[in-house]
């Protein structure tokens, strides 16, 4: 213990009266204080061993090979257990998503904010508001009203670069960190 | 405790232990001769039923749980097995997955007989916020128990409601990390979700044990919402009560034992039966019917935050409530104008229910909107102005009153005095 408080001992220190009941007090409250710390610092390895685990969080990034992607084709990456929307837009796609008045978004970003490379759209496909998957990867998917993603939970609808546009859904899909390594490979994480 | 007959028990090793730890004298107090006021429907047997539930759940529970793996490469086919393989595993598994919703019935009926009777009100304040706390450790420890077969609703149901959290800010995704032990929905997720579903039941059962001392102290409610005034207005638990009581439970059963062995995914969700897969959401979620008018309530308000709380206050409002009505009548029947509001209340969950198992959009939408809006003007604006503004019929002046004509005698074998306990 880094601080220990001393008791009215033998030594005669003891005041009468009102400062030994204020000296009492003092303890009083110095050993619940103690206390709580200790009960604290003995809680914490309980919670924090729900956290993520080492092995989890050491989940390595991975390499995505683009070239088989088509214009208008999409294709469904799993990165750290989650669904990555990889989609190969075609220029009317990007011009949509282009052409849209910013101050109309409920989660403003531009649309080169949210690529690197505009033909390249790369988002988590985890639907912000209680996290299902969004349709809109297959052909045979429903895109929603702005030819993005729709998400069947709870009707939230994206756009052609993630973003929200109608729908319970707060923010737009997540970009993830990722870097092209070369024209035609990404790399996730 | 001045009892009027303290027991007497012949069995010498009875009395022995009697008289070093007291639980027969404690069991004959409590359930023999405690005085039930003589009045009480069979309403008041929904208390028994979920009680008996709980007994059915823990027991068909323990054993389903030695045959039950929780990890996500197998739980799905362990369940499975249980139902192809093990001993009578079909029986425990729909007796257990059934009796989830039978836990549920019995505890919203015994709720709406509370509401309509006034069982909330002074001095049962506690009785009733323990039983919210009840009925919040329920709806997690049935949420939790619905993602252990680990398939498609188990998964999406699992990651739509730890998304709940995510709603805060600040705190909120830490939150939800922290929940998962992970990214995602996934294998230490499964495995809390498995040791938690084990625990919550006995926290259950502790809650249900403060919950009957409670009400032994007060003693029950009854239809006409009155006190009990002497030994003329009540009878002993044991025989009227247990009889009446065991009478009501063998027909729940019976009720029971028909989803059973008739219908026994009646309840369930088909989707369920499709192992879990985080890459694909199934067209439409939805949860067990028990949350479905919180579910509605959860997608009627257009706002993430703003959905969150109104589907907890939704059950906060209801700790309150002993508060909120500002009656000093207890029973509907004196209560002309909020008797027929209650009704009104019941439809509306119905409403609510049936709004939350259809798609959140068009008509649905505006319906779970309007049932969400009366749920709260119910209780927060309708039940304190009421209270002010009714003028409750006249009471009786006591419970035997209306039907002996004055006076009445004791009932036989009526011996305990009601209210010493108080």
């Amino acid at each position: 213990m880094a601080q220990t408080t001393h008791p009215p001992g033998t030594g005669g220190h003891a005041a009468p009266g009102g400062e030994g009941a204020s000296r009492r007090d003092f303890l009083y409250l110095a050993t619940g204080a103690v206390g709580a710390v200790g009960v604290a610092s003995a809680v914490w390895p309980f919670i924090d061993s729900m956290n993520p685990a080492a092995d989890t969080l050491a989940l390595a990034s991975i390499d995505v090979d683009l070239a088989p992607v088509q214009e208008g084709q999409a294709i469904t990456v799993t990165w750290r257990g989650k669904p990555v929307f990889v989609r190969h837009r075609t220029a009317k796609e990007i011009e949509e998503a282009r052409t849209v008045n910013l101050g109309d978004l409920r989660d403003p970003a531009a649309d080169d904010a949210r690529v690197k490379k505009p033909e390249w759209l790369i988002v988590v496909g985890i639907c912000t508001h209680l996290g299902c998957v969004p349709l809109g990867q297959k052909p045979t998917d429903p895109r929603g009203e702005f030819d993005g993603w729709f998400c069947p939970c709870h009707g939230s609808h994206y756009d052609t670069a993630g973003r929200i546009r109608k729908g319970p859904a707060p923010a737009n899909l997540v970009v993830p960190q990722y870097a092209f390594t070369s024209d035609t490979a990404v790399r996730l994480g | 405790m001045a009892q009027a007959h303290a027991p007497q028990f012949k069995n010498p090793v009875v009395k022995w232990i009697d008289s070093r730890l007291p639980i027969f004298t404690m069991l004959d107090h409590e359930y023999n001769q405690y005085p039930m006021p003589r009045n009480v429907n069979y309403l008041w047997a929904f208390g028994a039923i979920a009680g008996i539930m709980l007994v059915i759940m823990i027991a068909t529970g323990l054993v389903l749980a030695m045959q039950y793996a929780a990890h996500t490469t197998i739980a799905f086919d362990s369940v499975e097995r249980i139902m192809r393989d093990v001993n009578y595993g079909w029986l425990l598994r729909y007796v257990h997955a059934n009796g989830a919703s039978m836990f549920f019935i019995a505890v919203y009926i015994h709720m709406f007989r509370g509401l309509y009777y006034g069982s909330y009100k002074a001095p049962r304040e506690i009785l009733w916020i323990l039983g919210v706390f009840i009925l919040l450790a329920m709806m997690a420890t049935a949420f939790m128990g619905y993602v252990l077969p680990w398939g498609q609703m188990s998964f999406w149901g699992a990651t739509v409601i730890t998304n709940l959290f995510s709603a805060f800010p600040l705190v909120g995704d830490p939150i939800v990390t922290w929940l998962w032990g992970g990214f995602s929905v996934d294998n230490p997720t499964l495995n809390r979700f498995f040791a938690l579903h084990f625990l919550l039941p006995f926290v259950l059962l502790g809650l249900v044990v403060l919950h009957t001392a409670a009400l032994h102290v007060s003693g029950s409610n009854n239809p006409l919402g009155i006190d009990a005034k002497g030994p003329q207005d009540t009878v002993p638990f044991n025989p009227y009560v247990t009889v009446k009581d065991g009478f009501a439970v063998v027909v729940f059963l019976i009720f029971y034992a028909g989803f059973v062995f008739f219908a026994p995914n009646y309840l369930g969700h088909p989707d369920n039966y499709i192992p879990a897969n985080p890459l694909v959401t199934p067209a439409h979620i939805v949860p067990e019917w028990y949350f479905l008018p919180f579910y509605a309530i959860l997608r009627a308000i257009p706002d993430k935050l703003g959905g969150v709380l109104a589907m907890f206050g939704a059950i906060a409002v209801l700790a309150a409530l002993p508060w909120l009505d500002t009656s000093k009548v207890r029973s509907c029947k004196f209560r002309p104008i909020y008797r027929q509001f209650f009704w009104i209340l019941a439809i509306d969950a119905l409403v609510l229910g049936y709004a939350g198992a259809m798609p959140a959009e068009g008509v649905w939408l505006l319906v779970a909107r309007i049932g969400t809006a009366y749920y709260f003007f119910h209780f927060l604006i309708l039940l304190p102005l009421l209270g002010k503004l009714e003028r409750p019929l006249p009471l009786p002046a006591s419970i035997c009153e209306p039907v002996l004509k004055g006076g009445g005698r004791v009932a036989a074998g009526a011996h305990a005095k009601p209210m010493e306990k108080a």
